[in-house]
């Protein structure tokens, strides 16, 4: 399958503060997204995660190296508007993304910036809607909604461009227990049924569990990049970065110290259990 | 121990006479006691954030009352700020509140307001700072140039610098990376431990209270429903996922172990303890 | 306490006044101001009155929510009632120290006040029934034709929309900085003038740079989402008049000249 995205060599800088060297924020970034994939990007706060994630529709420009969306080279002004059509980004406060006052005039807001006819607005927005199941929300203020709702109109948003990629920026940041599981299933479903490739920018690690692939940041660098299963077990290492590993590593882990004849890649409460189960018989 | 605050059937109603009106909280009674790590967990919408904006008198009660010792807070409403500097109160994201030119003043806002002296006010500002984790080079920095880390704790030390008998802290890892949220947690229950006053923790977190409170208040649909020690929440696992709440990682591992006919105790929630529970276990099959 | 303040606030809902045209609406509101401005004695304001109550009714709105929208401006309402009582000359009613009361001064006021309440819960009225983003494309529509005089009519309704759209997270926001520096015992309601005014530094600092982080995060969200100006730009809602907005348009010009009739009979 062909990729969405690709970085070759990024490197980008924030300008300093005065009288101080630039400081690198990505540094020699090579990654490759491929079309209908579900990736996790995880690091520790300033790990260059969100600076990655805004190199992929061009909110931000490489500094050095390059980005490809879809065979576009970001830098190439003329193709703008078609790389943030085909990848849309909902980012972490869900009040500062949203537009308008009423739903459904939110979610139109993409489609009316490119232009699309009105009777095809329409259904787009009802399709949207429909698809991160918002559809009883249509005439709703949001500001209103929770924080999960909101999110969920964020990412119908993005949906109504019909974009290949959606990027979320740490959206689930701000978000209870409740609220991330919401916006988490919703982007499962839609990478699952409609192929649409989500590159899922987060902290959390049971969420990064639920990835295809996970890809660790730490210093504007690519540090790890595999499975779930393979990533997450690393507990020392990521422990070193300032991330966690699931509780279910941790024990599986402690296990083996005290001669259980455990896998340390059991990541689901079933399976750990099992696995368990399977060792004590 | 003795409870240093009594919530008695405290009601409160937003926006009474309009289309919008709804109880927050709902006959709430619940006690906080003197010298506790307490843990106050419910989902969004469950009454938490009125519930303790009612502890330190931001909020007046549409009926019910807040007692602090053994005085209603609401006897003398002119003396509601000295109740406020008696039971401290962190926001949620409260970096968004810093206002000073220096981390020094910002956290001098409060002692301020309570009228100190100087020389105290310099003292209670450098011993919030400690407590908060950061260093003295950060005193004369603006808070604006911190990271988002440093901020949280600056707001943090702006409370905890009114030297309150009871510190709030409402989600105060909310935002933060794994190895951000461990560090101030550890701050956190260092500072319980050597000032040895209330904390009041407001979660969502489950893994996160477990972890560090003696003993957890639950709160659902505006009304506490459980009330005890993590050990004794968590044996009713059931109930907690019923009304939308999650329970550790780990003691769902020890429910399913359970279910699948392991001898183990359900309710523990660390690893550590569940690790113990299976390692004397296989010990005693041996 | 904050969220009182209704200005600007929408209630959705399916009335016939929800269903009708924005431009229709901001017409009719004009015209409303109108008529209430040629009215002249009791039976042209009871004209207008009617005007006003059929409005409520049509729209559904709750007559509470309008009388509390009121609030905010009781100080002016009181305050013109107050100068028209006493400094109208006439025929003296009451009269104490330097102050007289006079027939003419007490049938202005009422008519002054009378008139402000009805113009504010007509215009609420508008704002109640429309959503912001329909009041601004239709006044973009509507004021449409001073583009080519180089106003910049999309960039303006935008301004405006995103402002409406903000205000409620904004009120809600300074809610919150101004609990939390209460809660660090910051008293906003003793003290003089200048010690009051210092009192918000705490509040309007942090405001204003959580508004200006928003507006920065907006910007960037709205780029994402392929905003780049009015051009090309289409509709999810295209403005069209309705029979009913004739309708509604023809019985409103009736009223104004029925007032303007009643008016020229000093009625």
């Amino acid at each position: 399958m062909s990729d969405i995205i690709r970085t070759e060599h990024l490197t980008f800088a924030y300008p300093p503060d005065e009288g101080k060297d630039p400081v690198p924020a990505l540094d020699g970034v090579d990654l490759s997204i491929r079309q209908g994939s579900f990736t996790a990007i995880l690091g520790h706060n300033g790990s260059g995660k969100s600076t990655l994630a805004k190199h992929m529709n061009a909110v931000l420009l490489p500094g050095g190296g390059r980005v490809w969306v879809d065979g576009m080279d970001t830098l190439a002004e003329a193709a703008l508007l078609e790389i943030r059509r085909r990848v849309g980004m909902v980012f972490q406060n869900p009040d500062n993304q949203i537009v308008a006052n009423v739903v459904e005039e939110d979610v139109a807001f993409g489609p009316e910036n490119l232009g699309v006819p009105t009777a095809e607005i329409q259904a787009r927005v009802a399709a949207a809607l429909k698809a991160v199941g918002m559809e009883a929300f249509t005439l709703h203020a949001p500001h209103h909604l929770s924080g999960g709702q909101k999110q969920r109109i964020a990412i119908a948003g993005v949906i109504a461009m019909e974009p290949a990629c959606i990027v979320l920026d740490e959206s689930t940041a701000m978000l209870d227990p409740a609220g991330r599981r919401e916006v988490l299933d919703t982007v499962k479903t839609l990478n699952r049924d409609k192929g649409i490739t989500v590159v899922l920018i987060t902290h959390h690690m049971d969420e990064a569990a639920m990835a295809d692939r996970v890809v660790v940041m730490d210093q504007g660098r690519v540090v790890m990049d595999g499975t779930p299963r393979e990533i997450l077990v690393r507990m020392e290492e990521l422990r070193e970065i300032g991330l966690d590993a699931p509780h279910t590593v941790e024990l599986l882990h402690g296990l083996r110290q005290e001669g259980f004849d455990v896998p340390l890649d059991a990541l689901g409460i079933q399976e750990c259990a099992e696995a368990i189960v399977r060792a004590l018989a | 121990m003795k409870p240093i605050i009594r919530v008695e059937n405290l009601t409160h109603t937003y926006g009474e006479n309009t289309p919008f009106c709804r109880s927050a909280v709902k006959d709430v009674n619940m006690e906080i006691m003197e010298g506790e790590f307490l843990g106050v967990i419910g989902h969004t919408g469950s009454g938490k954030s009125t519930l303790i904006q009612h502890l330190n008198g931001l909020l007046r009660p549409t009926s019910g009352r807040i007692l602090l010792g053994d005085r209603d807070i609401w006897e003398d409403p002119k003396k509601i700020r000295d109740v406020r500097f008696r039971v401290g109160l962190v926001f949620q994201y409260p970096e968004y509140q810093l206002f000073e030119e220096t981390v020094y003043k910002d956290v001098a806002f409060g002692p301020k307001n309570m009228g100190l002296d100087e020389k105290e006010i310099d003292r209670r500002v450098r011993a919030a700072l400690a407590f908060s984790g950061l260093g003295e080079e950060l005193l004369e920095k603006s808070p604006f140039d911190l990271s988002g880390g440093q901020k949280r704790r600056v707001a943090i030390a702006g409370v905890i610098a009114m030297e309150p008998e009871v510190l709030i802290l409402d989600e105060p890892s909310a935002g933060l990376d794994p190895a951000g949220r461990r560090s101030l947690l550890e701050n956190i229950r260092a500072y319980h431990r050597e000032k040895g006053t209330t904390v009041v923790m407001v979660s969502h977190s489950m893994d996160e209270v477990a972890e560090n409170v003696d003993r957890i208040v639950v709160l659902a649909n505006a009304g506490v429903v459980m009330s005890g020690t993590p050990h004794e929440v968590f044996s009713r696992a059931r109930e907690l996922m019923d009304v939308g709440l999650n329970v550790p990682q780990v003691t769902q591992v020890a429910m399913e172990l359970k279910r699948q006919g392991v001898d183990i105790d359900p309710a523990v929630y660390t690893v550590a303890d569940l690790r113990a529970g299976l390692a004397t276990l296989k010990g005693g099959r041996r | 306490m904050l969220k009182d303040i209704t200005l600007g606030q929408y209630f959705p809902g399916n009335s016939l006044a929800h269903r009708l045209d924005p431009r229709t609406k901001l017409i009719l509101t004009v015209l409303y101001i109108v008529i209430l401005f040629c009215a002249k004695g009791f039976v042209s304001y009871g004209v207008v009155a009617l005007l006003l109550l059929t409005g409520v009714k049509v729209s559904g709105v709750a007559p509470r929510a309008l009388v509390r929208g009121l609030k905010p401006i009781l100080f002016i309402i009181c305050f013109t009632a107050v100068l028209n009582l006493f400094y109208t000359p006439g025929e003296a009613l009451a009269s104490f120290w330097i102050f007289t009361i006079t027939k003419e001064g007490l049938v202005t006021a009422f008519f002054m006040v009378l008139r402000i309440t009805m113009l504010i819960m007509g215009t609420f009225l508008l704002t109640y029934t429309t959503s912001p983003i329909a009041l601004t494309d239709g006044l973009e529509t509507l004021l449409g034709p001073l583009k080519r005089v180089k106003v910049p009519v999309h960039e303006l309704s935008m301004i405006m929309s995103i402002a409406l759209r903000f205000i409620p997270t904004l009120i809600e926001e300074t809610d919150k900085i101004m609990s939390a520096q209460k809660a660090r015992g910051a008293d906003f309601e003793s003290g003089n003038l200048l010690q009051r005014a210092r009192a918000l530094v705490p509040i309007l600092v942090p405001l204003f740079i959580s508004a200006f982080r928003r507006a920065d995060e907006l910007a960037v969200a709205m780029e994402c989402r392929c905003y780049h100006g009015g051009e090309g730009r289409t509709k999810l809602h295209v403005l069209r008049y309705q029979l009913r907005d004739y309708l509604v348009l023809a019985a409103y010009g009736a009223v104004l000249a029925a007032v303007l009739i009643l008016a020229r009979f000093g009625l």
